[in-house]
């Protein structure tokens, strides 16, 4: 039998759909299935929440101070900020590598961008949602008082200090199996929260131990925000700890996404 | 052999792919044009799914082009062409059928309705259901119908009905067969060989890495009309019936000898004129593979096995 040649019958020159549209597109599909495990979701929203309801509301100290009750509430968001991008990209992306659903995504029409893009947009939103139950309690429960300007300066932070973290949950997710993939956000995630003084402010460490927290990311993001939200002086080297970090973290995340490819189809 | 148009959709040149120290894909040449009914047939690790994922963008050669539609397939708008399945495990458990649709759909520029996606493989009434709660048949039908949502030039389908039952799998190669018909081109892999011939005009058979056979179908089938004759001898006789006419190979398989026939019936014939003392006669299909493996394995300078 012989195959007769057919002229295509499209003959376009064949078109990828717009990056953008590709990006929203898996922007939307992140989030439905996201959305559809609402345990993740609450878990996310309620934890720092329920920090600052444990930690900061019943101490009159920080909780009647306005500036202390402003940098209590910017620490547990900057907390929130970093436990969504590492959960969300870190654990997100090692249970879909397990999935043979991904390579068979991989093969469709649209480059590693507007699906990564899908992702950190996902975390942003992530990261940006779990403010909300930090700023009502901070509202209703706390002395906490700064300007909207202030306030609008914080929120505007998250994307910033969100970027770092979001890499690192990056490299997590292509370097480590699901299974061990969170239990070493949770070996992450914790020390680096409490020594970067999320939970307990600094100004209550050990002089060795503030020294130490000044080179961690969490320290310069928490300060960051601090610095932007109290208006207060700061330290000086936190931005660029937070950078020296971005950098650091995105080499990771490169280095962690190259080697998958060459693990997973053995 | 089948007519190839004169620009290949699918196009390997000297490709070599090793992963570590193994050698997946050793030299392989292929090229599949327009309209073309392609089987890949070769035993587990022979290199198919490595030369599908080359082609879906997957993965680089180490040496050697791999062309989809003309471009590098790691180039997204190569890949507008092509339509692939996932293994049916690894359907998003939470989202709905129809949802998956449009995820897939979202992706081309001019899509197939998500209403006649569903009607050409009898997941109308699915439509609302979340894939977790699909059958195992169900959910096979579903990633065989993602293939065709971007009403792709080249269908690639690695071993699309595997683990359904008959009447399931005569349903799905109609549709694909109907969508064939349009002047798509449909590359697949089996181990079933009725799957081959339903699906195949072309059969490139795989081993070891290299294209041990590449021929149109009814060749194919009779080189798969192999058979094994199995039957004991004493050991200074073994070597005698090698020479039997229609012998392709003889092995040894615990204290039984294996003879790998073209023609059984003529090699029974023969082993009883020769008079060689043999008993336990019994006489098998050969699996593709041993058939294939053996009959291409004299024209080849290494034996794979």
């Amino acid at each position: 039998m012989t195959a007769t040649p057919v002229a295509p019958a499209t003959p376009a020159a064949p078109a990828t759909r717009s990056w953008v549209a590709l990006a929203l597109l898996h922007t939307r599909f992140q989030l439905l299935e996201t959305v559809r495990v609402p345990i993740a979701v609450i878990g996310n929203l309620l934890f720092p929440g329920i920090a600052l309801l444990f930690f900061v509301v019943p101490q009159p100290a920080v909780a009647g101070e306005p500036l202390a009750a402003v940098a209590a509430v910017a620490q547990l968001g900057t907390f929130a900020v970093m436990s969504a991008c590492l959960f969300t990209l870190g654990a997100g992306v090692a249970e879909d590598r397990q999935l043979a659903f991904d390579p068979y995504v991989r093969t469709l029409p649209a480059g590693a961008g507007p699906r990564l893009t899908g992702r950190i947009v996902t975390g942003v939103l992530f990261c940006l949602s779990a403010q909300v139950p930090v700023l009502l309690i901070a509202l209703l429960l706390t002395e906490a008082s700064t300007s909207p300007w202030r306030v609008l300066g914080g929120l505007a932070m998250i994307p910033v200090i969100a970027v770092p973290f979001l890499l690192l949950g990056l490299a997590i997710g292509y370097a480590f199996p699901a299974k061990a993939a969170l239990a070493v956000i949770q070996v992450v995630l914790f020390p680096l929260a409490f020594a970067g003084g999320l939970f307990l402010p600094p100004e209550l460490f050990p002089g060795w131990l503030d020294g130490l927290s000044q080179a961690l990311p969490s320290r310069a993001a928490r300060d960051v925000v601090v610095q932007v939200t109290t208006g207060a002086d700061g330290s000086a080297v936190a931005l660029p700890v937070l950078l020296a970090w971005t950098a650091v973290f995105a080499v990771l995340a490169v280095l962690a996404y190259r080697s998958d490819e060459g693990r997973r189809f053995r | 052999m089948s007519g190839v148009s004169p620009a290949p959709l699918v196009a390997l040149d000297r490709v070599t792919r090793r992963y570590g120290d193994v050698t997946a894909l050793d030299d392989v040449s292929l090229t599949v044009g327009e309209g073309e009914m392609v089987g890949l047939l070769g035993p587990n690790g022979a290199g198919k799914s490595t030369l599908l994922s080359l082609v879906q963008g997957l993965r680089r050669p180490d040496s050697g082009t791999v062309r989809l539609c003309g471009l590098d397939p790691r180039d997204p708008a190569a890949r507008v062409g092509l339509g692939s399945t996932p293994q049916e495990t690894g359907l998003p458990a939470t989202l709905r059928v129809g949802e998956v649709v449009d995820l897939v759909a979202g992706h081309y520029r001019d899509p197939m309705p998500r209403g006649e996606v569903l009607e050409r493989f009898g997941l109308t009434d699915l439509a609302r259901r979340q894939t977790g709660g699909l059958s195992g048949g169900q959910r096979r039908r579903l990633a065989v119908a993602l293939s065709l949502v971007g009403r792709p030039r080249v269908v690639l389908l690695d071993e699309p009905t595997t683990g359904l039952d008959v009447e399931a799998r005569h349903t799905l190669w109609q549709a694909l067969r109907d969508y064939q018909a349009g002047g798509a081109t449909v590359v697949v892999t089996s181990h079933y060989l009725e799957e081959i011939e339903a699906l195949a005009r072309r059969v490139v058979v795989i081993g070891a890495g290299r294209v041990l056979a590449d021929d149109d179908l009814t060749a194919v089938l009779a080189m798969a009309a192999a058979r094994r004759v199995l039957l004991e001898v004493p050991t200074e006789h073994e070597a005698a019936l090698a020479a039997l006419p229609g012998v392709l190979d003889v092995r040894r398989e615990d204290r039984r000898t294996v003879l790998l026939a073209g023609d059984a019936d003529e090699v029974v014939r023969a082993l009883v004129r020769s008079g060689l003392p043999f008993r336990d006669l019994e006489v098998r299909g050969a699996s593709l593979e041993e058939a294939f493996l053996a009959l291409t394995s004299g024209a080849d300078p290494e034996e794979p096995r």
